[in-house]
């Protein structure tokens, strides 16, 4: 079934790319605008994947590539969506192509730029607990396989000098001439907005110094925590405690760190009773003599094996979990973490000390929503993540546009994948005329 | 390492090791592997990457195959479940048939299970890797199977789930057929009251979507039917239907299941009577009928749910409970509303919400622990409530029960039909949790809704558009390729064939009939290449492509050393 109508997808995370990968099988061409300089999104930051612990970049991987070289969708990286004008089954969509300053058709990732730039920078990817270049692959297993010179740090761009990647590229790919360009699409049937989601830490710092984020050395954010525990991350799969490089023997997970709270998010961030309990297994698998002590308020286990895995935790991982309102925490002279908390099964207020802590940050919605809501003339709900329609979550308040995963609620991967298929069923319809 | 190019006909074989990250290349030396796999006599070049599958390690592999002249490749990584169709693809573009290329499963099967050993998982990988070398020697080119397909489906279960997909395919124009085995559309919201989060009647609800239905193009409905039998494989499927003792044959290109859930009868648990002590959704029927009088009303939630029959979360529960308490509040405040529960399951931002204006609205919240149960007596509820740390007496004059969906007693009969499987509690098991929610392992045949687990309406909904585009994915071609590696009998093997019909008998996939002449005959198309045909067979007549006795003897005399 051939259309001349085709679908842009906005946002190349798991959703975005099962949205899309799903439309182009149904033989409809897709346009992919993904922000970053390779799509994979959050996905490809995590370590593993609850309930089955599958290593999250060994299941997402195939699917990169699938997307890159599906005949019948075409990426655009490190892209964004500027004007958005027409109705459902006839919009035109304009598109900033940012320059990389490297030719896509040259560059073959040979990785000697990077080696030879002089510039250090706080590695995005990797929640800033290393630093790369700045001529940079966004990461190892980034799709397209392309390096991107970082404008705003870049010793030329800055400051008229350097250069040296131009000198060293075999391929002559650096070309710092190039220029931002747009792109014009019409005839786009429908558009599916999978933007995906931000963290509490990455607008909102101050609240999480309640917490001794950014105080104390060995309270880490559970995505840096993902980082950590990950072969390709900053330390290379071995986990460390920031402060000296020891290996952490007692763990303490917080539940519910700005969000079901009333100081900061008051919704459920959803996937992170699951995911702590991942990552405390992971941990132990790491070191069997780790003891983890999850504090939680509710554990939200309602999905497929869910329940089992907690079991699984608790039993042979060395998991305890309290319920339990954290009061405070604090640091010992050797940077160990004290937890002050009331265990609200025995009433009593406690003290323990740790050898690092992880915190379950709240999601939020993505950085830039507004401004992509107004380009698209979508309407947001009150915690403005995208507002859907009542009982059909992938339908937003515009026709012919829809949405997926995280960027309308906190939710999983396996909610976010489905979502993705049903917003790609929808757009499908309206794309052939039904 | 490098060797001469010769005559093509020669075997030269390229092999890639990869690190996986640190889940193998943490546990043995990958380099020295690769190392030594390039001095096995047919191997032209090996390498190992830190991961073969992404975009540099394919480009890697597609480089020396130009390079080396290779023609067969072996890639030693993670396992074929995920990563098999992704390599030979990356073959297939570098101008290899794709059945030219094996996969060695060294993290799965060796540096996972052999974690605590690594010296062990390297013997092991090196046994494994020269294997995997011997078989690709013997690997030969084969064809894939083009199978035309019928673009219409048949969806099975006409509750919100089934509806949603029904409406969607119809409407992408796919001639589509909705099976309900009750006499009328809707499902469960037939017997609920309200729907949370937003209080809609589920009736008036319901009602839009079954109308929608019946006014669609392409959608035929077939309520008081039931499927009796299901033939055929993906894009061509044969299905019977039994609609009021009268038979119907179906043709279609893909199925949906969406046959739903049931709710558990708490019969047996906490005094249930079904006057003063009822389940959840007989309260639904109550306040639908307006038949609430109580004034100290009590809920428990997990009602044999999250224990050892059923140690799942059903997920729905607490909203359903929430739900009717504020309904309740709101018909008249002064009625006590007092809920029991383990963990307060209301995920996101809407159900968070709700459970807030309960908790404001004056709906009591009292954990229990599974430790120690409440205890139901003739007025009283006696619960060990922790945050006090003593017992409450909680006087009640209408008891609810929470209990949860549980899976259909049909399903397994619907299973066998469809080839596919259910998990531990009798739901339908999707092909992978985790990336393929909608799919089943047997192409053409996709899920969605509580058939599958236990979710709410919203999720239903979205999971029936889900399984509608994954149906998509099939219909809208005229044909598919489909494995090439399956079970034949060759023509000059025909003779050898005693037509004892074991093979019919054995074959889980009903790929293998005895034909008009007399014949034994395998339907390529349904065969998924799984062997036990030709194992079985008793006059080695059979042949396993892509796992032919050559290649496998081939495969032990290397394990041996040979």
């Amino acid at each position: 079934m051939e259309s001349s109508k085709s679908a842009l997808v906005i946002g190349g995370g798991i959703a975005g790319i099962q949205a899309a990968l799903d439309l182009a099988d149904m033989g409809i061409h897709v346009n992919m605008v993904e922000k970053k300089p390779s799509i994979g999104g959050k996905m490809a930051q995590l370590d593993k994947t609850f309930p089955t612990n599958d290593c999250s970049i060994c299941i997402l991987a195939p699917k990169l590539s699938e997307c890159y070289r599906h005949p019948n969708i075409t990426l655009h990286s490190f892209s964004e969506v500027q004007k958005v004008e027409g109705q459902a089954g006839n919009f035109t969509v304009e598109i900033l192509k940012r320059a990389r300053y490297v030719k896509e058709d040259e560059c073959i990732n040979c990785g000697l730029c990077a080696e030879k730039c002089p510039m250090r920078v706080d590695d995005e990817f990797d929640r800033e607990l290393r630093k790369r270049r700045a001529i940079y692959m966004y990461y190892l297993q980034g799709v397209p396989a392309i390096m991107t010179i970082d404008k705003e740090k870049c010793l030329w761009f800055t400051k008229n000098a350097c250069r040296i990647c131009e000198k060293t590229c075999e391929r002559e790919a650096i070309d710092f001439e190039q220029e931002d360009k747009k792109i014009k699409l019409e005839n786009v049937g429908s558009i599916i907005v999978a933007t995906g989601y931000n963290l509490i830490e990455d607008i909102n710092k101050d609240f999480l110094k309640n917490y001794g984020y950014g105080k104390f050395r060995n309270v880490v954010s559970a995505l840096e925590f993902e980082r950590l525990e990950c072969a390709s991350g900053p330390q290379g799969g071995h986990i460390k405690r920031l402060s000296d490089g020891e290996p952490p023997k007692k763990i303490a997970f917080l539940q519910c760190i700005g969000s079901r709270s009333d100081k900061a998010e008051k919704y459920c961030s959803s996937i992170c009773c699951m995911y702590t309990t991942k990552e405390a297994m992971i941990a132990y698998e790491h070191d069997n003599e780790l003891q983890s002590y999850v504090f939680y308020i509710d554990m939200r286990a309602g999905g497929k094996g869910f329940q089992s895995f907690l079991r699984r935790g608790a039993s042979e991982y060395n998991i305890n979990y309290i319920k339990s309102k954290i009061a405070e925490i604090k640091n010992d002279q050797n940077e160990n973490p004290i937890i002050v908390y009331e265990d609200l099964n025995t009433g009593k207020i406690n003290e323990m000390k740790f050898d690092m802590v992880v915190l379950a940050t709240c999601i939020i919605p993505p950085v830039g929503i507004e401004e992509l809501a107004n380009t698209l003339g979508i309407e947001l709900n009150k915690y403005n993540f995208i507002k859907t329609t009542p009982f059909i979550p992938i339908e937003t308040s515009k026709e012919g546009v829809f949405t997926c995963g995280c960027v309308h609620e906190p939710m999983d991967i396996p909610r976010s994948v489905a979502e993705a298929s049903g917003a790609a069923a929808r757009a499908a319809e309206i794309i052939r005329g039904g | 390492m490098s060797k001469e190019n010769k005559d093509k006909k020669e075997v030269r074989v390229g092999v890639f090791i990869c690190h996986c990250g640190s889940n193998i290349g943490g546990i043995i030396n990958c380099k020295k592997l690769a190392d030594y796999a390039g001095t096995f006599p047919n191997v032209a070049h090996s390498e190992d990457n830190l991961y073969t599958c992404s975009e540099t390690g394919l480009s890697s592999i597609k480089n020396a195959i130009k390079e080396h002249n290779l023609n067969r490749v072996v890639v030693a990584s993670c396992t074929p479940r995920t990563h098999e169709p992704l390599f030979r693809e990356c073959i297939s573009e570098a101008g290899l048939n794709q059945y030219l290329f094996n996969f060695v499963n060294i993290r799965d099967q060796c540096t996972w299970v052999h974690m605590k050993d690594p010296e062990g998982a390297y013997r092991k990988a090196v046994d494994l890797v020269r294997m995997g070398v011997a078989k690709a020697e013997k690997l030969e080119p084969l064809d894939t199977i083009n199978i035309k397909i019928n673009p219409s489906a048949l969806v099975i279960g006409g509750g919100v789930a089934g509806m949603s997909a029904a409406l969607n395919l119809s409407k992408q124009g796919f001639k589509t057929y909705l099976v309900e085995k009750e006499d009328k559309l809707g499902g469960r919201l037939n017997s609920l009251y309200k729907l949370f989060p937003y209080d809609i009647e589920a009736s008036e609800f319901v009602g839009k979507i079954i109308s929608n239905v019946q006014n669609a193009k392409n959608l035929e409905i077939l309520t008081s039917s039931k499927v009796k039998s299901i033939d055929g494989f993906v894009g061509n499927f044969e299905i019977e239907i039994d609609q009021n003792g009268i038979s119907k044959n179906l043709d279609v290109g893909a199925i949906i299941v969406a046959v739903g859930s049931s709710s558990l009868d708490p019969v047996g648990l906490f005094s249930y009577d079904g006057k003063k002590r009822i389940s959840q959704l007989e309260l639904e029927a109550k306040l639908k009928n307006n038949e609430i009088s109580a004034k100290d009303i009590v809920m428990i939630q997990c009602v044999g749910s999250r224990n050892d029959d059923r140690p799942y979360c059903s997920s729905v529960c607490c909203m359903s409970a929430i739900k009717n308490a504020l309904i309740i509040k709101e018909m008249n405040s002064n009625t006590h509303v007092t809920i029991l529960f383990r963990d307060l399951y209301t995920p996101g931002t809407e159900y968070e919400e709700y459970y807030r204006k309960a908790r404001e609205q004056g709906i009591i919240f009292v954990k229990y622990d599974v430790e120690k149960m409440p205890v139901v007596e003739e007025n009283n509820i006696k619960v060990y409530n922790e945050y006090i740390g003593s017992e409450m007496v909680i006087p009640y004059d209408l008891l609810v029960l929470s209990t949860p969906l549980v899976a259909n007693a049909d399903n397994k009969e619907l299973a066998q039909m469809l080839k596919v499987p259910t998990e531990a509690n009798g739901f339908f098991l999707e092909a992978h949790v985790k990336l393929r929610p909608s799919d089943f392992a047997t192409d053409g045949v996709y899920i969605g809704g509580s058939a599958k687990w236990p979710v709410d309406i919203a999720e239903s909904i979205t999971q029936g558009y889900s399984a509608a585009s994954r149906a998509s994915t099939i219909l809208s071609h005229k044909e598919i390729e489909v494995e090439g590696a399956t079970s034949y009998l060759p023509e000059f093997n025909k003779n050898l064939c005693t037509g004892c019909e074991v093979c019919i008998k054995v074959c889980p996939f009903h790929a293998i009939i005895k034909n008009e002449d007399d014949e034994i005959e395998i339907i390529e198309a349904l065969c998924k290449g799984c062997g036990v045909c030709g194992a079985t067979c008793t006059n080695q007549a059979i042949v396993i492509r892509h796992f032919t006795d050559e290649q496998i003897i081939s495969e032990i005399y290397a394990c041996g050393g040979q």
